[in-house]
C-alpha cells in the first residue's frame, strides 16, 4: 500500500494521449464554460438505457475515464434524475423499458434537456421494424439533440454535450 | 419416470457435423431421458430453444468432447419440460413460452419472463407476482429497472432481514428487443451486424459465433489470416473487459485509484483497437467467411506494444491487490456461488472457473486459432467476489500470450474465404467471450436467407447463481457481487 501511494506521487500524471488531444482539451473546457454560465454551475447527467446493446454504455463510461475525464470540467454523472439537468438515453426504446423511461424523465426538474445517445435512439438502428420496440427515441420523450454513432466515441459525446449548450 | 440417459450412450459412434455437433430428433421419452441426464450431470445443458414446431437442446459433455444438438416434434407447442427434472433450464422455458407459444407440460414456474404485458396485442396490467417471502422482521427493497450507475436496466427485488438479504429475486426482459425475430428472413450479412449488437460488450465473440455457425452451414473456408486476426481481437474484446471489471470491482470497495489505472488501460485496448480495425469495440469486424478489416501495416508492432503495457499494468494491480488487506477485506468470502450450483447450472466464464468448473470452450471444445495456441486454463476454487477477480487477472496474462503467438503466427493473405453457392443448412458454435461460452445456432433457407437464430448468452446460467451467492451477504455488498459477475442483460434479453 506504501510503496502504492509513494508511486502515485512520485510517477505523476498517469494518461495516454488521447485522440486528436487539442480538440479533446478545447471542447471540454468550452462546455465546461458554457455549462456554467447557462446553469451558473456545473452539469449534472443522468445516464438511462431504454434498450440498447450496451455498447453506447461502454463509450459513456469511457468519458468519465482518465484521458477524457469529464469530470474536471464540471460535467459529472448523477445517480439520480431528480439530481439531473441533462437525461442522456440510449437504445431504441422497448415497450419493456417505456414505462420507467418516461417516469425517469418525469422525476427530473425543469429545466432539462434530452439528449439520444446512439444510432439506436435516433432510428432504431438495427432494431427498426421489430414489434418489441416502441421506435426511436423523438417517438417517446421530447429530443433536444442526437448523437450518432453505433457506438458514438467519447469525443463525439463530449461534442455533442458542448453543442447542447 | 423412464430414469436418465446420458448422451455418450445415446450418440454412440455417430459422427458429428462439420461444426463438431450430432444433429438428431429424438422422442419424448428419450428427449425426458436426457433432461433427467442434465439433473444427474451425465451431461451439461448448452442450449434449449424453440424452431418452429421442434423444440431444440444443445448438450455438451465436454469430458468425451461430445456435443449434440436433439430435437423433438411438438404437438401444437406441447412438448414435456426440461425444467422439471433440471431447473436451469427454467428461464429458458419461461422465455421461449412467451416467445413462442411454446408449452412446457410440467414447468413448475408459469409466470412470464421476458413478457411483461407491454407488447402491443399482448397488454396486461397483472402484476408480476414476486416469489412470498414469510417471516419476522423482513423487509424489501426494490431496485431497477433504473439502477443508479451507467448501467443495463433490470429489477431486483431484495428481501432484507436487518442488514443480510435473505433472498434476491430478479426480473429481467426489460431490453427485449425482439432480436431472433428480426434475423428471420435477414440476409447473411444484416444476420452478422444483428449478431453484433446482441450484446455490445461481446460484439466480437457474438459475430464470429455467427460467422461460424454460417460458415459450419455452408461449408466456407475461412483463410488463416482472417482466423488469426478473429483471435487477436477476441482476446482484444477480453482483456479490454477483463481489466476494467477488475478495476471496477475495487472501485465498489472504494479503491478509486487501480479503477483509475484500469480504465487507463481499458482505454489503451480501445484506442489500439480503433488504430489498428477501424473501430474502437472491432464491431462488424468479424464477417461470415473471414474479416472485414485487415491488420494496419504497423498493426503488428502496436498490437504488441499494447500486451507489453498491459502485462506491466497486470503486475502492478496484481502486487498493489495482494498488498492491500483492506481490499482483500471486501472479495475474499464475499458472494461465495456453491461449487455445486455451479455445476448444476454449467455456468461458464469466470463464474465457473472461479469454482473450479473447468470448461473454457476455447479449451474444452478447442476452435481455430485456439486449438494450435499454447495457454492455460486458469480455475481458482473458493467461489467469491476474489476468485472471480484472479481468475481475470490470471487470464490476463494468458490472453497476453495467446496475442503474442497470433502474432508470430500472422501470414500475408485472403481476408474473406470465396463464398460458396447460396443453400440450405444447418450450424451452430460455441464461443469463449470474455464472460463465458456463448451459443449461436444458425438455420439457412434454400434462398440463402436466415430461417432461424438463436443466441444463447453466457449470462442465462450465471444470473441465477447471482441470486445464490449473494444470500447471506449484506445488501451493501450486492454493487460488489454482481460487478464480479458482470452479467449481461441485453445478451439475456434478446
Amino acid at each position: 500500500m506504501r510503496t502504492f501511494l509513494r508511486d502515485a506521487i512520485l510517477k505523476g500524471k498517469a494518461t495516454i494521449a488521447a485522440p486528436g488531444t487539442p480538440t479533446l482539451e478545447e471542447v471540454t473546457k468550452a462546455l465546461g464554460e458554457r455549462a456554467r454560465r447557462r446553469l451558473g454551475r456545473s452539469l449534472s447527467i443522468r445516464e438511462i438505457d431504454a434498450g440498447s446493446c450496451n455498447g453506447c454504455e461502454l463509450e459513456i463510461h469511457a468519458v468519465s475515464n482518465p484521458v477524457y475525464d469529464i469530470e474536471r470540467f464540471g460535467l459529472k454523472f448523477v445517480a439520480s434524475p431528480r439530481h439531473a439537468d441533462v437525461l442522456l438515453i440510449t437504445g431504441p426504446v422497448t415497450w419493456n423499458m417505456r414505462e420507467a423511461l418516461v417516469r425517469t424523465y418525469n422525476a427530473a426538474p425543469e429545466p432539462k434537456w434530452v439528449v439520444a445517445v446512439g444510432d439506436c435512439a435516433a432510428n432504431c438502428g438495427m432494431f427498426s421494424g421489430s414489434s418489441a420496440v416502441v421506435g426511436p427515441l423523438a417517438d417517446v420523450l421530447p429530443v433536444d439533440l442526437h448523437i450518432l454513432g453505433c457506438p458514438p466515441e467519447p469525443i463525439e459525446i463530449v461534442k455533442g454535450l458542448l453543442a447542447l449548450m | 419416470m423412464s430414469g436418465s440417459r446420458p448422451l455418450a450412450d445415446l450418440l454412440a459412434g455417430r459422427p458429428p457435423d462439420a461444426d463438431g455437433y450430432v444433429r438428431l430428433e429424438v422422442d419424448g421419452a428419450t428427449w425426458d431421458a436426457l433432461a433427467q441426464g442434465c439433473a444427474v450431470g451425465s451431461h451439461e445443458l448448452s442450449a434449449l430453444w424453440a424452431d418452429e414446431d421442434q423444440m431444440r437442446l444443445a448438450l455438451n459433455d465436454s469430458e468425451h468432447g461430445l456435443r449434440a444438438i436433439v430435437s423433438l416434434r411438438t404437438e401444437a407447442g406441447a412438448y414435456p419440460s426440461v425444467a422439471r427434472h433440471h431447473l436451469p433450464a427454467l428461464r429458458l422455458e419461461r422465455a421461449m413460452r412467451d416467445l413462442y407459444g411454446t408449452l412446457p407440460a410440467g414447468l413448475a414456474d408459469t409466470r412470464p419472463w421476458l413478457d411483461h404485458g407491454r407488447w402491443p396485442g399482448r397488454e396486461s396490467e397483472e402484476r408480476y407476482a414476486f416469489l412470498p417471502v414469510e417471516g419476522e422482521g423482513l423487509h424489501q427493497i426494490p431496485v431497477g429497472p433504473v439502477h443508479a450507475s451507467i448501467i443495463e436496466p433490470g429489477h431486483f427485488r431484495f428481501t432484507a432481514n436487518g442488514e443480510t438479504v435473505v433472498r434476491l429475486e430478479q426480473r429481467l426482459g426489460y431490453v427485449h428487443k425482439g432480436v431472433e425475430r428480426l434475423f428471420v428472413g435477414a440476409d447473411i450479412e444484416r444476420g452478422a451486424r444483428l449478431s453484433g449488437r446482441i450484446s455490445g460488450d461481446s460484439t466480437v465473440a457474438y459475430a464470429w459465433a455467427y460467422a461460424r455457425a454460417v460458415e459450419a452451414a455452408l461449408d466456407w473456408q475461412v483463410p488463416p489470416r482472417a482466423v488469426l486476426l478473429r483471435g487477436l481481437m477476441g482476446e482484444l474484446e477480453r482483456m479490454a473487459h477483463h481489466v476494467s471489471d477488475v478495476g471496477a470491482i475495487c472501485n465498489d470497495a472504494s479503491v478509486i485509484a487501480i479503477h483509475a489505472q484500469c480504465s487507463l488501460q481499458r482505454e489503451d485496448v480501445l484506442a489500439t483497437s480503433k488504430a489498428c480495425f477501424g473501430h474502437r469495440l472491432m464491431m462488424d469486424c468479424i464477417v461470415p467467411g473471414g474479416v472485414d478489416s485487415d491488420l494496419s501495416i504497423d498493426g503488428a508492432g502496436r498490437i504488441r506494444s499494447l500486451l507489453a503495457r498491459l502485462a506491466a499494468t497486470r503486475a502492478e494491480i496484481q502486487r498493489v491487490y495482494d498488498a492491500m488487506p483492506s481490499l482483500q477485506d471486501r472479495t475474499v468470502t464475499t458472494g461465495v456461488a456453491s461449487p455445486a450450483l455451479v455445476r448444476q447450472y454449467a455456468a461458464g466464464g469466470f463464474v465457473g472457473r472461479a469454482a473450479g468448473r473447468a470448461f473454457d470452450a476455447r479449451k474444452s471444445f478447442a476452435y481455430a486459432p485456439y486449438d494450435a495456441a499454447s495457454f492455460e486454463m486458469k480455475t481458482r476454487t473458493s467461489s467469491d467476489v476474489d476468485a472471480r477477480l484472479q481468475v481475470r487477472l490470471d487470464e490476463i496474462a494468458e490472453s497476453i500470450k495467446i496475442g503474442n503467438q497470433l502474432l508470430d503466427r500472422l501470414v500475408p493473405g485472403r481476408l474473406v474465404g470465396e463464398r460458396p453457392a447460396q443453400r440450405a443448412g444447418n450450424g451452430a458454435a460455441l464461443v469463449e467471450a470474455f464472460r463465458g461460452d456463448v451459443f449461436m445456432s444458425v438455420r439457412l433457407r434454400p434462398d440463402g436467407r436466415l430461417a432461424h437464430v438463436h443466441a444463447r448468452d453466457a449470462s442465462w446460467f450465471q444470473w441465477p447463481l447471482l441470486e445464490a451467492a449473494i444470500e447471506g451477504n449484506i445488501v451493501a455488498d450486492f454493487p460488489i457481487c454482481n460487478k464480479s459477475f458482470n452479467c449481461s442483460y441485453s445478451g439475456h434479453d434478446l
